[in-house]
C-alpha cells in the first residue's frame, strides 16, 4: 500500500487553512512575500501553523507556495527548507507536512519561460523541500496543465508522494482552470504524469466545488484533495473580509465527504476557526 | 491585392505568420493603416472578446490571437504614427506593487493595443511613484493595474491615493482588474472603473476615455 493510501486508511484528512491572510494578521506588508518570513520571523510563522495544528488539522502544508525560482529571488534553498522545519516543529509528529509548490506566475505557452526553465525551478524547490523532511509535496494552484505536468515530474524525483491541484475559477459554471482546462481533462493528464492524488483549490467558493471533486474522482480513482476560498475577497474600509462563515464552510462537509474528498481543508480567506468548524462538522457526521 | 478577409481569420486563428504576411501585403497594395486597424483588427478582436465571452475561447485562445495581431500592428503602427494619427487614448498599466503576476495584464495591454490605444507596460511589481511618473511624462489618460493576489489587492488603493497626493488623480482615469478584484472592490477604493474580463476592461477603456 501506497505511504498516501495508508495515511487515508481511516478516512478523510482535515487540512489547514489560509497562511498569507493569517501572517498579514500577524504584521506581514500587503504585498510583502509571505515566504521571506520563514527566515525574517520564522517564530511568527509556526505560530500560524501551530494554530492549524491546534484546531485539528491533521496535514498542515509549508510557507513555501512563491519558492521557486522564477517567482522569486534569493535565498529559495534556504527558505524552502526553513519552512518545511517550521511546519514540522509545530506539526511535533502529530499533523503530516506537505510541502507547498505553486505556480511559476508566468505562461510557457507565451514564451515567457521555457519548459527547461520551469522545470529547473521546480526541481530544485522539491528537492529542497524533500531534504528538509517534508512527508509528500502539493503541486497547488495550477491553471495550466503543461506547467503541471513539469511540476509534478520534478516533485516525482523525489520519491515522496505528489498531490497536484488547480484553481477551477473560470467560465459560466466555474469548472474550468483560467487556461480553460476541465476536471475531467486535468485529472486524465495528471493521471499519465504519476501523480498520486489530484484536487481542487483556491477558486471562488466552497459552493461550487462538490461537482468539481465528483468529476475529478470519477475521472481518475485517485484521492480527491479539496481547499476552496473562503468566498471572494470583499472590502470593509481598508480591510479585506472574506463573505464565507466558518460555519457555512464547514455545512459543506458531508457533501464533500460524499463527492470523494480525501483530503478537505481551506483556501484563502479561511483560518483555525474553519478547520475547527469540519472537525466539528466530522464529529457529527459520524 | 490580398485577400484581406484573410486578416481578421489569422487573428481570429491565432496565426501570426499570417496575420503579419497579409498585412505587409495589404500596405504593399496601397490599403491605408488606419483602414487595417479599423475595418480588420478591430472587428477582429471584437470576435475573439465575443468567443471569449461565450466560453468558446480562454486564455490560451486569447494569447494566440493577442500575439497574431500584435504582429499586425508592428507593421502598421509605425506607419500609423508617420500619418499623425493620434491613438484612442493612452494608458500605463501594471501589475501592482508586491505582485509578480503578469498573464491577466499582459492580455488587458495586448488586448488594449488592438483596440486603438499606445499601451505603456511597466510590467510587474510596480510602485505606485512609477506609474505617476510614467502618467505623468508620456501624458496618459487611462491608468491600469492588475493584481491577482488577495494579499496584493491594497497595493491598488495606495497607487490610487499616491496619484491623489500627487495632485494627478484628476488627469487621469484609473481601471483595476485581476482575478481576486469585485466592482464592489474597484468602488470601495476609488477606482473608476473594474473590468471582469480583458475584453470588458477594452470596452471600459473605450467608455473612460470618452467620458
Amino acid at each position: 500500500m501506497s505511504r498516501l493510501h495508508e495515511w487515508l486508511e481511516d478516512g478523510l484528512l482535515i487540512t489547514d487553512g489560509a497562511w498569507g491572510t493569517q501572517l498579514q494578521a500577524r504584521g506581514l506588508a500587503p504585498g510583502a512575500a509571505p515566504d521571506t518570513w520563514n527566515l525574517a520571523h520564522p517564530e511568527r510563522v509556526e505560530a500560524v501553523a501551530r494554530a492549524y495544528v491546534e484546531a485539528g488539522s491533521q496535514v498542515i502544508l509549508t510557507n513555501t507556495f512563491r519558492a521557486n525560482a522564477v517567482a522569486m529571488e534569493g535565498g529559495l534553498e534556504a527558505i524552502n527548507r526553513a519552512g518545511v522545519e517550521i511546519s514540522k516543529r509545530a506539526a511535533a509528529g502529530q499533523s503530516l507536512v506537505f510541502a507547498s509548490i505553486g505556480p511559476t506566475g508566468k505562461m510557457l505557452m507565451a514564451g515567457e519561460i521555457s519548459h527547461a526553465q520551469a522545470s529547473a525551478a521546480f526541481a530544485a524547490q522539491a528537492a529542497a523541500l524533500a531534504m528538509a523532511g517534508a512527508d509528500a509535496l502539493l503541486v497547488e494552484t495550477m491553471s495550466d496543465i503543461e506547467e503541471a505536468r513539469l511540476a509534478v515530474a520534478a516533485a516525482r524525483t523525489t520519491g515522496l508522494p505528489v498531490i497536484v491541484s488547480f484553481a477551477f475559477d473560470s467560465g459560466k459554471n466555474k469548472d474550468r482552470t483560467m487556461m480553460g482546462a476541465t476536471p475531467e481533462a486535468v485529472a486524465a493528464a495528471m493521471v499519465e504524469a504519476g501523480a498520486d492524488a489530484v484536487g481542487a483549490n483556491c477558486g471562488v467558493g466552497v459552493e461550487y466545488v462538490a461537482p468539481i471533486c465528483r468529476r475529478l474522482r470519477a475521472a481518475c480513482g485517485l484521492p480527491v484533495w479539496i481547499k476552496p476560498n473562503a468566498g471572494l475577497p470583499k472590502m470593509e474600509g481598508t480591510a479585506i473580509r472574506y463573505d464565507t462563515s466558518a460555519e457555512f464552510f464547514a455545512s459543506h462537509y458531508a457533501a464533500l465527504r460524499e463527492a470523494g474528498a480525501s483530503f478537505l481543508g481551506g483556501c484563502c480567506g479561511s483560518t483555525p476557526d474553519f478547520i475547527r468548524a469540519l472537525v466539528t462538522a466530522r464529529c457529527a457526521s459520524s | 491585392m490580398p485577400d484581406l478577409d484573410k486578416l481578421p481569420e489569422a487573428v481570429i486563428e491565432g496565426d501570426w505568420k499570417v496575420a503579419a504576411a497579409v498585412t505587409q501585403a495589404a500596405i504593399a497594395a496601397g490599403v491605408t493603416p488606419l483602414a487595417i486597424v479599423t475595418k480588420y483588427l478591430v472587428p477582429a478582436m471584437d470576435e475573439v472578446g465575443r468567443r471569449f465571452e461565450c466560453e468558446e475561447y480562454f486564455v490560451p485562445e486569447m494569447l494566440l490571437s493577442a500575439r497574431a495581431m500584435k504582429a499586425s500592428m508592428e507593421i502598421v503602427r509605425p506607419l500609423l504614427v508617420a500619418t499623425g494619427a493620434e491613438p484612442v487614448g493612452r494608458v500605463v498599466i501594471g501589475t501592482v506593487k508586491g505582485d509578480l503576476h503578469d498573464i491577466g495584464k499582459n492580455l488587458v495591454a495586448s488586448m488594449l493595443e488592438g483596440g486603438g490605444f499606445e499601451v505603456i507596460d511597466l510590467g510587474a511589481d510596480v510602485a505606485p511613484q512609477r506609474f505617476i511618473e510614467a502618467a505623468a511624462t508620456r501624458h496618459a489618460n487611462l491608468v491600469a493595474l492588475s493584481a491577482l493576489l488577495t494579499v496584493t489587492m491594497p497595493s491598488m488603493k495606495t497607487t490610487i491615493d499616491a496619484f491623489e497626493t500627487a495632485g494627478l488623480r484628476e488627469k487621469v482615469r484609473i481601471m483595476v482588474g485581476g482575478a481576486p478584484v469585485t466592482q464592489q472592490y474597484a468602488e470601495a477604493i476609488g477606482a473608476d472603473g473594474f473590468g471582469e474580463s480583458a475584453t470588458a476592461a477594452v470596452a471600459l477603456a473605450r467608455k473612460l476615455v470618452a467620458a
